[in-house]
């Protein structure tokens, strides 16, 4: 394997230990983790998306639970209307989350700064709204699954094969944003986190150019929703309200903005977090806001960041 | 239809008002220190309880009034000092972080000290019935919040437009480091602003607290609400959080009220069944995204 450095081949290392996790967990008889290794990685797609658009892109978009909401619920509307098909919905997720984006985008990008913020946090809650009064989008319970989608030849409703299938598209979506990243497109977006009027000046298309990063990074986090409907079972109100843009976004801070595996570190991280503070106590959002307070007072620049510097 | 107009402007100016009580200390801690900060809800769920546990205990809902203010102005200038302060020099990200972990945390310890169900808080009895009101009957209660929100909201303009403290917290929003070259004290200022943001907090939270419930989460759902309200006075000024609140009080009340009823006139009434609702919910959300479209910094921009 010429073709792959060094660091390509660590992570490839990685990427098969990770793969052999569900084979572990079935002989260690503990099949339940499997499907919280699923949500995990669910979770790490979508903050690495967020990722894209807060630390490559540099906009603060409070916003994002909006597209990965919009995913879980292309999914279960197809299902209602018996499409089960995972060829057809997934990829419908993914360009209805991009269409939802391009609009918002292209008018909030007239705006700046906490402005951004909020017109971003607007448009999320709007959709909120939306679906939670839309009668055969199930309201506030939200819509249920059926079944999972089927993914021929694969068979989704087993949960090591979903499990597969996630890392298999994680994995991709982790190259591709790399490729973005070392692409001309992404040279011109770090230009624009430095200078934006000078990058305008130089004759860039600035607000296309940050356009297609939201746009981009909305896409998959509409694939991410689609996954989260087929873990879930359902495609929940909750996973488009606010305080979703607000976890994803933590995610992100804690694993460390604009790192490429920021995403990845915040979303275990977190996940994890409650997960091992759940068996231990009724009180885990206590002693996580304790951590993320810790965290913003003493590793400014998020834990992969810490563990980067330390090495 | 006149008389449900005229009592669901009512509705408007009462929601509207207590919308400005969080949308003013919020708009300055924003405006002047530049600062996001999620965690306002939360002093207004504070506020909330302390009032229903005080008015419960004492019997006196003015005492429940007056124990959720003087606590949670405390609470404020203890959280300011302890952890704000350290966040004005922190980019949006960290105060985000920060300011959201206060969010978990204050939930849960609301939690741990009175328990997941939600707590009841009676208007006082004075108040419990209807008034009669050019015509038709009003809530004696929904009557007293708009003529308090009204008094609150007057003296605090007052304060902002014509004090000498008034003219520094101005100074301040316009530009910190000017008023700070100028001899402006901003950082004890502040500590007082974030204070005083927190009592109008408690203040909303306990009269709002015997017509909505007084549950864990009441915070998430109004702090946007102020959110909005702020954006589209644009932040910082006091002016347009007041302009803001009651555009926003209005716009939701009314189109909750009104809009099915006006879509059944041109529409079927299958489709208004289902758009009224939907369409009554974003309301404020698209007056704010029109606002920002055409105005970037809002209908009064603060800064200089």
């Amino acid at each position: 394997m010429k073709f792959l450095r060094h660091s390509d081949r660590l992570e490839l290392a990685l990427l098969l230990v990770v793969a052999a996790l569900p084979l572990a967990l079935q002989a260690l008889g503990e099949d339940y983790y499997i499907s919280f290794a699923t949500r995990l990685l669910i979770f790490t797609l979508a903050a690495t998306s967020l990722n894209f658009i807060v630390g490559y892109g540099g906009m603060l978009a409070f916003g994002h639970a909006a597209f990965f909401g919009i995913g879980a619920y292309v999914v279960a509307l197809m299902m209602a209307e018996n499409i089960t098909s995972a060829w057809i919905a997934w990829p419908l997720a993914i360009l209805v989350a991009a269409l939802v984006a391009l609009l918002i985008g292209a008018i909030s990008l007239r705006t700046r700064g906490v402005y951004f913020i909020m017109i971003t946090l607007a448009f999320a809650q709007m959709i909120y709204y939306t679906m939670i009064s839309l009668k055969n989008a199930g309201g506030d319970d939200g819509l249920p699954l059926a079944q999972r989608s089927t993914l021929a030849p694969f068979n989704l409703a087993d949960d090591a094969t979903l499990y597969w299938v996630t890392l298999a598209l994680l994995a991709v979506c982790i190259i591709a944003l790399k490729r973005i990243a070392a692409s001309r497109f992404g040279r011109a977006l770090a230009g624009l986190r430095q200078n934006e009027v000078r990058m305008e000046a130089l004759g860039y298309p600035v607000h296309q150019l940050k356009l297609a990063c939201f746009v981009i990074g909305a896409a998959i986090a509409g694939l991410a929703g689609a996954l989260l409907a087929n873990q879930n079972g359902l495609a929940s109100p909750s996973q488009l309200y606010w305080t979703q843009s607000g976890m994803l976004l933590v995610m992100v801070i804690l694993g460390g903005v604009g790192q490429r595996y920021g995403g990845v570190g915040g979303a275990i991280a977190l996940l994890g977090l409650e997960e091992a503070l759940g068996q231990i106590t009724d009180r885990s959002q206590l002693y996580i806001g304790i951590v993320l307070l810790l965290v913003v007072l003493y590793a400014p620049r998020g834990l992969v960041a810490l563990w980067v510097r330390q090495r | 239809m006149t008389q449900l107009v005229l009592e669901q402007l009512l509705n408007g100016l009462q929601f509207g008002l207590m919308l400005f009580l969080l949308a003013a200390g919020l708009t300055l801690v924003f405006g002047i220190m530049d600062m996001v900060n999620l965690s306002h809800g939360s002093l207004y769920m504070g506020g909330a309880y302390l009032g229903a546990v005080a008015a419960q205990a004492s019997g006196s809902f003015l005492i429940g009034v007056l124990a959720a203010t003087l606590g949670m102005a405390a609470v404020g200038l203890v959280l300011e000092v302890l952890l704000f302060r350290k966040l004005y020099t922190r980019d949006h990200l960290s105060q985000v972080l920060a300011t959201f972990a206060v969010i978990l945390i204050a939930n849960e310890v609301v939690r741990i000290i009175w328990g997941p169900q939600p707590l009841m808080l009676n208007p006082p009895e004075l108040l419990a019935g209807p008034v009669e009101l050019l015509g038709f009957s009003y809530p004696a209660y929904r009557l007293f919040i708009i003529v308090v929100g009204l008094g609150i909201a007057t003296l605090l303009y007052l304060l902002v437009s014509y004090t000498r403290v008034g003219m520094r917290v101005r100074a301040g929003a316009s530009n910190r480091a000017m008023a700070q070259a100028l001899g402006v004290d901003v950082r004890r200022l502040f500590t007082g602003i974030f204070a005083l943001g927190a009592a109008l907090c408690a203040v909303a939270g306990v009269l709002l607290g015997p017509l909505l419930a007084v549950q864990v989460g009441m915070g998430e759902n109004i702090l946007i609400l102020a959110f909005v309200v702020i954006v589209i006075g644009g932040i910082g000024s006091i002016r347009g959080a007041l302009i803001g609140s009651l555009l926003v009080g209005m716009a939701d009340t009314l189109g909750r009220a009104l809009l099915p009823t006006l879509l059944r006139a041109v529409a079927s009434p299958e489709v208004a069944a289902h758009l009224g609702p939907a369409l009554a919910s974003i309301m404020i959300y698209l007056l704010m995204a029109g606002i920002l479209f055409w105005l970037p910094q809002g209908l009064f921009p603060s800064r200089a």
